[in-house]
């Protein structure tokens, strides 16, 4: 089972994006804390496609596929932007504490995508940075 | 998402409805951000309509936690749904934050 969606490079289309993967996960019976906990690993991504990857411009897009086989859910986001975007997805361990303390707003999405995510990967294709995430849901 | 207040003696209540994200947290920052809030001893945040909560979210509220604590404000969650509960637990912070059940163990808190 695939679905495909394609936004522009606006957070207003955050929504739309999480609306498009629980209603593909809902439609399999899962726990509402899964199928919750995948839809912010993909929003995290596409949030960091559209601000940091894309500036905000509308004019940009990215494109998503939802790939489910055997009990293995299979994400790939695609940036159309012309920069390549790669954050970091080694699993950051935010000091908590000392985020609280310094006030930070930031720099906590990629570290709830790993703990999340069995694989996260970025690459580049066709001179555009695409990310794949992966995990198994039996 | 839309952010209502509720003001009752020395306790300020923020109640969350809708989806708190990279598009809507500047609602709640701005809430949080009004000098006023430094008048309670406490800020409580009803949670029951809150359905979703990403980073962004996240951190409106460990931005505002340390000057709320200088304050002497305490700021507790209460009517939390599990699963934007395992949000805060995915990050370690609900044993950094004041997270409960219930409106009354928020207002006893």
């Amino acid at each position: 089972m695939t679905s495909h969606l394609r936004i522009q490079c606006s957070r207003k289309n955050l929504q739309e994006v999480r609306d498009f993967v629980r209603a593909f996960l809902l439609a399999g019976r899962r726990s509402e804390v899964l199928v919750n906990q995948i839809v912010l690993a993909v929003d995290e991504v596409v949030a960091n496609f559209i601000i940091h990857g894309n500036g905000e411009n509308a004019e940009q897009f990215l494109d998503l596929v939802l790939a489910l086989t055997e009990q293995r859910l299979d994400v790939e986001i695609e940036d159309h932007g012309h920069t390549i975007f790669a954050p970091s997805v080694v699993a950051p361990d935010p000091d908590m504490r000392e985020y609280i303390r310094q006030g930070r707003k930031g720099g906590m999405g990629m570290a709830l995508v790993s703990r999340i995510m069995d694989q996260v990967e970025f690459f580049e294709r066709n001179a555009h940075t695409v990310c794949h995430l992966s995990k198994a849901l039996g | 998402m839309k952010v209502t207040t509720h003001a009752a003696a020395d306790t300020l209540t923020l109640v969350l409805d809708g989806e708190l994200d990279a598009s809507s947290a500047v609602v709640l920052d701005a809430e949080l951000n009004k000098p006023e809030l430094l008048n309670y001893h406490k800020v409580l945040i009803d949670c029951q309509r809150l359905s979703y909560i990403s980073s962004a979210g996240l951190g409106v509220f460990i931005s505002h936690l340390q000057r709320l604590q200088d304050s002497d404000v305490k700021l507790v969650f209460f009517n939390m749904q599990e699963k934007v509960f395992n949000v805060f637990e995915i990050l370690g912070l609900d044993s950094l934050m004041h997270i409960v059940p219930t409106e009354q163990e928020a207002q006893a808190a």
